[in-house]
């Protein structure tokens, strides 16, 4: 339980502080890193460390496009989850130069406490209001969570365009959908417990899908991907609130799937950035979110990446568009016994067999 | 305040001004400040209190233990006034159930529902903080919580040092409105003064008639004071013409006498010696009795120029009167008048007495400086300007004297010591000049030697 682990690790953040100067230049590191890339640039150049939860899929073509803009940095790419993100800087002073994670609640968290540098240019400046706070974390794309469902599924049925439709269906059509709902296991996954707080938090119809989602024997996933390859597999019936950016960028190559937005209200996600204290090269740290921030000039990148810049017009595609909010209500749900609360209802609905 | 008795009453007036001006914007942008800090300090208050009574409200009993489910708006409530830092916690005793563990509780646990607000230094910054109590009833037994919540101060100082920028402004621009009425004020305060000192400057030397100016109540015993001051010198100077007068007048009558037995004298006398005595005596009586006329003459002047007749008269005129009557003295020295007037006449306002006066001593003076068996040129020259009465003749001239100063009393030339004379003919041909507004005019003759005397006057 690597959140329960985290929460205990919150509180207890001074004694690890001091176990972690006692052990002094011997300790050893305790971070899980899923995977590291090194985009040297040849000859002199200065080092832009940057710890981050996007994939090197999704976030390779902004390195490559910022060394070509920004010639003379090397940029030295960690992925780790957001909880490790959490743990590497908030735990164990890891020295990175950037951190980049969907985990708004984790990066609003470690700007409050004070692991994050304050940052200012014209480009953050541009920024819509609620695309940053502090001037310490910065959001550079919004992400929505929708509903994925497979057409053959759904073949010959009206498509659901609130939460309540949803319930509706599936009470409706339980032979149909026993088994084939697919959803975040919110214990496990920062995105899921994001959106899943939000819902909760926004609308009480929310318990009643989770119950009605249990009593359906929802399967539960730790990330989007595996549930959009079952949906697209038929698998699934449908994936709920899963990030559009990701379901976007699987469109192209899984026939059947489809991706729905909700007119109740759209959770919005937003993928944000910071410099943590222990940065080494700010400047080169600044350069990037001045880049990450411009993100909506480069149609180009948007294209590779399939990641929606952040845009002041949120609310004209999607009048129900809420991005979520970065600031002191974020770390509400990270409260250790809100926390344990919100995880025990959610299993005790999710989980009825 | 020190202030050097010379200094100006418009400075002092200023100065004082100023300065109570700048302590005026000084006081109001303190204030100001002071007020606005109260006010951004209590918005905050409210906010933590607000947050930290929701969380009080949302503790509950589970299990014989107590929990809290935190209101999402408790902390995002905290968020929507500025962006500050947010820290809570809460306490059951000295046990933390959540939240920062070594956020400092109260040293004294507020009583139930009452709260304590504090600021201190919290992870490396300065935080408002509240903390609240509630009585919980958890497993039989009532157990006190406390509640901290804590918010840094950068939005608080923001607004604060914003208003305090807008404070400053307006500090700064009331002071230099402040500035412009001090100026103003003082400028006004000081113009009857300013009114005052025009009319005193305005009148001639010899006005000595009260002022008559509209001012203020604070300067009227000034002017009093003044105007008395004025009465006195007219009345002193009036006097001392007066005795002048009646002292020459005196003089003169004893003096026909004496020249009318000195004549009857000399006709008697047989020894040339004898003779010649007699005739300098009888010159000396002469001068004696021109100089009591003269003075006589002065006196009148004096008196005439401070209230001065409105005649109309004909200058061409008068002076042609004033030849004819000295006539027989230019006979008797051989000298021939050679007068001029234009055709036209000219007509000319003023004292006529006054003007005979002036060109008698003038003409009087050239015959007495003539040699004998010359010529003396009077003309009388009108043009657009003016009047230019002139007298040419062909005496001594005037040397290297100071010309300007022959026409004060007493002085006489520095080249006629051996001529007795008083030296007020030109002092009376000059007031009389300059009463009419015109000038007296003495230069040497153009034409060959002699001196030129000149009355202008410009046109009425």
């Amino acid at each position: 339980m690597r959140f329960a682990y985290f929460s205990a690790a919150l509180t207890t953040f001074a004694l690890s502080l001091v176990f972690s100067i006692g052990l002094g230049l011997s300790q050893t590191r305790a971070y899980v890193i899923e995977d590291h890339r090194n985009y040297t640039w040849p000859g002199d150049s200065s080092i832009l460390r940057i710890i981050s939860t996007a994939d090197v899929n999704v976030f390779e073509p902004i390195i490559v496009e910022f060394q070509r803009s920004y010639p003379g940095i090397t940029v030295d790419y960690t992925i780790v989850s957001s909880t490790e993100l959490m743990t590497a800087l908030y735990e164990e002073g890891a020295s990175f130069d950037l951190a980049i994670s969907s985990a708004m609640d984790l990066q609003t968290k470690l700007a409050n406490d004070g692991f994050a540098q304050s940052y200012r240019s014209d480009a953050t400046d541009a920024l819509p209001k609620w695309a940053s706070w502090r001037g310490q974390v910065f959001a550079f794309t919004q992400e929505p969570a929708v509903l994925v469902i497979s057409e053959a599924a759904f073949e010959g049925m009206e498509l659901p365009r609130t939460r309540e439709d949803v319930i509706t269906l599936l009470r409706d059509n339980p032979e149909r959908f026993s088994g084939r709902i697919g959803t975040y296991d919110v214990r496990i996954s920062g995105a899921g417990y994001l959106f899943a707080t939000q819902d909760s938090r926004n609308t009480d119809s929310y318990w009643r899908l989770t119950e009605v989602m249990g009593r359906l024997n929802a399967q539960l996933y730790g990330g989007s991907d595996e549930m959009i390859t079952d949906v697209a597999s038929g698998r699934l019936a449908l994936a709920y609130n899963v990030v559009g950016s990701y379901a976007a960028s699987r469109l192209a190559d899984s026939p059947g799937i489809r991706i729905l937005q909700y007119d109740d209200f759209l959770n919005v996600m937003l993928r944000s950035v910071l410099i943590p204290v222990t940065a080494q090269n700010p400047r080169g740290a600044g350069l990037m979110i001045d880049f990450l921030a411009t993100l909506d000039t480069r149609a180009g990148l948007e294209r590779l990446t399939n990641l929606t810049p952040v845009k002041s017009d949120l609310y004209a595609t999607n009048s129900a568009s809420r991005p979520i909010r970065l600031g002191p209500g974020l770390l509400v749900f990270l409260d250790q016994l809100k926390k344990e609360i919100f995880l025990r209802n959610w299993a005790n609905a999710i989980e009825q067999q | 305040m020190f202030w050097p008795a010379k200094s100006s009453i418009r400075r002092r007036l200023t100065v004082q001004l100023l300065v109570i001006a700048a302590a005026l914007s000084l006081v109001f942008f303190l204030i100001v400040r002071v007020i606005a800090d109260q006010a951004a300090t209590a918005t905050q208050d409210n906010i933590l209190l607000a947050s930290a009574t929701s969380i009080s409200d949302a503790l509950y009993s589970e299990r014989g233990a107590v929990t809290v489910e935190i209101p999402y708006s408790a902390l995002s409530m905290l968020g929507t006034i500025s962006q500050d830092r947010v820290f809570y916690r809460v306490s059951e005793g000295g046990r933390t159930l959540t939240g920062y563990d070594d956020l400092p509780l109260p040293d004294v646990a507020p009583r139930a529902a009452q709260s304590r607000f504090d600021t201190f230094l919290y992870r490396g910054e300065t935080v408002r903080s509240v903390a609240v109590s509630r009585t919980v009833s958890s497993g039989g037994s009532n157990v006190d919580v406390t509640v901290v919540v804590a918010q840094t101060r950068l939005g608080l100082a923001l607004i604060s040092s914003r208003i305090s920028f807008f404070a400053a402004i307006f500090g700064v621009l009331f002071f230099l409105v402040a500035t412009a009425l001090s100026l103003l004020a003082a400028q006004s305060a000081l113009s009857p003064l300013e009114r005052l000192k025009q009319s005193l400057q305005r009148r001639g030397a010899h006005d000595l008639r009260p002022v008559q100016a509209e001012l203020p109540d604070e300067l009227t015993p000034l002017v009093d004071a003044l105007n008395n001051f004025m009465g006195r010198l007219r009345a002193s100077l009036a006097q001392s013409e007066d005795f002048i007068a009646e002292a020459a007048h005196r003089v003169r009558t004893p003096l026909a006498v004496v020249r009318a037995q000195a004549e009857i004298a000399l006709r008697r006398v047989e020894r040339p010696e004898n003779k010649t005595s007699l005739r300098e005596m009888i010159r000396a009586v002469d001068e004696s009795s021109r100089s009591a006329g003269q003075l006589l003459d002065h006196a009148m002047v004096t008196f005439r120029t401070d209230a001065l007749a409105d005649d109309e008269f004909d200058l061409a005129v008068v002076t042609k009167s004033v030849c004819d009557h000295l006539l027989p003295t230019a006979e008797l020295k051989d000298i021939l008048l050679i007068q001029q007037f234009p055709d036209t006449p000219c007509p000319f306002r003023g004292d006529a007495i006054l003007m005979q006066n002036a060109l008698r001593n003038v003409l009087d003076n050239a015959l007495k400086y003539s040699p004998a068996d010359s010529t003396v040129h009077i003309g009388v020259d009108s043009d657009d300007q003016g009047y230019r009465i002139s007298f040419n003749d062909q005496g001594r001239g005037f040397g290297s004297s100071d010309v300007a100063s022959l026409t004060q009393r007493f002085s006489r030339g520095s080249n006629v010591a051996d001529i007795v004379g008083s030296g007020l003919g030109l002092t009376i041909a000059d007031e009389v000049a300059r009463a009419h507004n015109g000038r007296l005019e003495i230069s040497s003759n153009p034409k060959g030697p002699g001196a030129c005397v000149s009355l202008i006057f410009p046109q009425p």
